[in-house]
């Protein structure tokens, strides 16, 4: 019997004792942002994290160039601009050299083929890259869509391309549920919908003409109530996306308490192909009856399915309000067999759960294979909230809010509580 | 006599804590807290921290512990601005809720006014009375 036990009491130990030497080896506390192991961060064996920069501001999305460079938007300018470039040049482990430019808020930014896109909250600019990735002319970038609802809910313009020379662009609903009084107790929707002509969906422009808006793009897909996280997947060449589900169902308290309302509608990831119809705001996906189900504000009772048999359904539904605010597919080579061609989900953490505690702050996994998820999403970076249970969102000291893909593999994450951005590596 | 120089304006700022919370009865916090956790809690939390970015907070800000009239008001309008209230601002809206009662407006004002760190003289249904009744 203690022959049996040998083993494994051995492993244990290592276990326990390789990350205390970690912690004792002066290598690991080069970084001096970096206080805690992992920066705070719970990961899967064999991963390990490292704040690389703190206190940048409201860091949403980010993209890393071909030269190991970010740029991170700001939602809130910091000495008057909205993008950071940000660099370690000597490879010291430490950012060494830092770029402001762009007088706008905003959420978006991503890089394809020689350009950088950045988005304003109604407004898209590009600027010209040069071979290393780097902004020619910071000052003066294109213009290319402008005119595009900004209603204050939900109106981040997250972005993305495709390999034809299209952008993909998310026009929020500037509502929760197309109430006749938005997020009044038992108001009723308004039918048809009136702003899914303009918002509530994603619409296709060309990445290189100016001064496009409504008249010159496609309406690519409707009945997305809220998109902040999506990418485009090249081994099957689709867009992908995760819609931020509805709130408060509990404004209709005949049929939904607190309980059930924290529980019920989920955040939805969805393959979207041209015309798609997502449901919002007619339908939601109830996690419990695993389908979609007919909105109160629209006559539902939590059962009735009308009008919701047709409407596209999730390909994976994750816990209602956990707030997906980046999707990237891993296509690196430093992780493990397992993550390529997988997605990553940053969960900014939800609100709309009290008195319930609260959900996400997180960055979750799903393994993809052929473009379709081949088993259940797990989470794969957790601690940010540096609380072990966030009962209201501002108890939670970091929050992810966007992915990046390094070109060594490495994920990097942003934070839009503290502006911390975490870089995750993967060693044998 | 450090000590006590040190101490005595605590024993002070405990005492006038400890009157004014004194001055409201039990019984209105309790009705305010409940009429809070149905209609208020879901967005700005069970500690009124509110949530950064979407819904404004109910901790020492001027809406909360300032005009009694403009915070009646905004109970009964509800709120669709993007003021900035201490250097945030906040998107998400706020329904009316004139469909509470003065007793119970007044009941969960005179609760959040003196909940989450705060402290401000009470609401009453007649305040809440006067307001309605010259607000359309």
């Amino acid at each position: 019997m203690r022959k049996y036990l040998f083993g494994p009491l051995l492993l244990m130990t290592i276990l326990i004792i390789a990350p205390a030497k970690d912690l004792l080896n002066p290598k690991t506390k080069k970084n001096a942002v970096e206080e805690t192991a992992n920066a705070g961060l719970k990961l899967p064996v064999g991963f390990s994290a490292s704040a690389i920069l703190d206190s940048v501001g409201k860091a949403r999305h980010i993209v890393v160039t071909n030269s190991g460079a970010l740029y991170i938007k700001l939602s809130k300018l910091v000495n008057g601009k909205g993008i950071l470039r940000i660099k370690d040049t000597d490879g010291d482990g430490k950012i060494d050299d830092i770029k402001r430019f762009g007088n706008y808020i905003g959420t978006g930014i991503t890089i394809k083929d020689g350009y950088l896109y950045a988005s304003s909250n109604d407004e898209i600019f590009r600027y010209k890259l040069d071979e290393n990735e780097e902004v020619i002319n910071p000052d003066s970038p294109e213009k290319i869509i402008t005119g595009l609802i900004n209603g204050r809910q939900h109106n981040t313009k997250s972005l993305i391309l495709d390999d034809k020379g299209y952008i993909y662009v998310n026009i929020g609903s500037p509502l929760n549920s197309c109430q006749e009084v938005d997020r009044g107790a038992g108001s009723k929707g308004k039918d048809p919908c009136p702003v899914l002509d303009s918002a509530g969906g994603i619409w296709q422009f060309r990445a290189d003409k100016l001064n496009q808006s409504y008249k010159d793009g496609v309406r690519y897909a409707t009945g997305l109530r809220n998109v902040m996280g999506l990418d485009w997947n090249y081994q099957v060449n689709e867009l992908f996306v995760i819609q931020h589900g509805r709130d408060q169902l509990d404004m209709f308290p005949e049929y939904f308490n607190a309980k059930q309302n924290a529980d019920i509608p989920a955040e939805e990831m969805f393959m979207i192909k041209k015309g798609a119809n997502c449901g919002w705001p007619y339908c939601y996906f109830d996690v419990q009856q695993n389908k979609k189900v007919l909105a109160p504000e629209y006559g539902g009772d939590g059962k009735k399915t009308t009008r919701c048999e047709g409407v596209e359904q999730p390909i994976v539904a994750f816990p209602a309000h956990a707030a997906p605010n980046a999707l990237l597919f891993y296509t690196g080579n430093m992780f493990p067999e397992k993550y390529k061609n997988g997605a990553f989900v940053a969960f900014h953490g939800s609100w709309n759960r009290s008195p319930e505690k609260q959900e996400g702050y997180y960055v979750a996994f799903v393994p993809f294979k052929d473009g379709k998820p081949s088993g259940p999403w797990e989470i794969f970076a957790d601690g940010f909230a540096g609380v072990e249970t966030v009962m209201s969102p501002k108890q939670a000291v970091h929050r992810p809010c966007g992915l990046a893909l390094g070109p060594d593999g490495a994920l990097y994450v942003s934070d839009d509580v503290k502006g911390t951005i975490y870089k995750i590596i993967y060693k044998k | 006599m450090k000590r006590v120089i040190f101490f005595l304006p605590m024993g002070m700022m405990v005492l006038i804590a400890f009157n004014m919370s004194k001055n409201i009865d039990k019984t209105i916090m309790d009705r305010g807290k409940k009429v809070y956790t149905q209609y208020c809690m879901a967005c700005h939390q069970f500690d009124g921290s509110g949530v950064p970015g979407l819904n404004p907070p109910l901790e020492k800000t001027a809406h909360v512990l300032g005009s009694k009239t403009k915070l009646i008001r905004i109970i009964l309008k509800g709120m669709d601005t993007h003021e900035e209230i201490d250097g945030e601002t906040y998107s998400n809206v706020m329904a009316p809720h004139n469909q509470l009662t003065d007793q119970q407006i007044a009941d969960v004002l005179t609760y959040i006014r003196n909940s989450f760190g705060n402290q401000a003289v009470t609401v009453t249904p007649g305040d809440v009375k006067y307001v309605r009744a010259r607000t359309k």
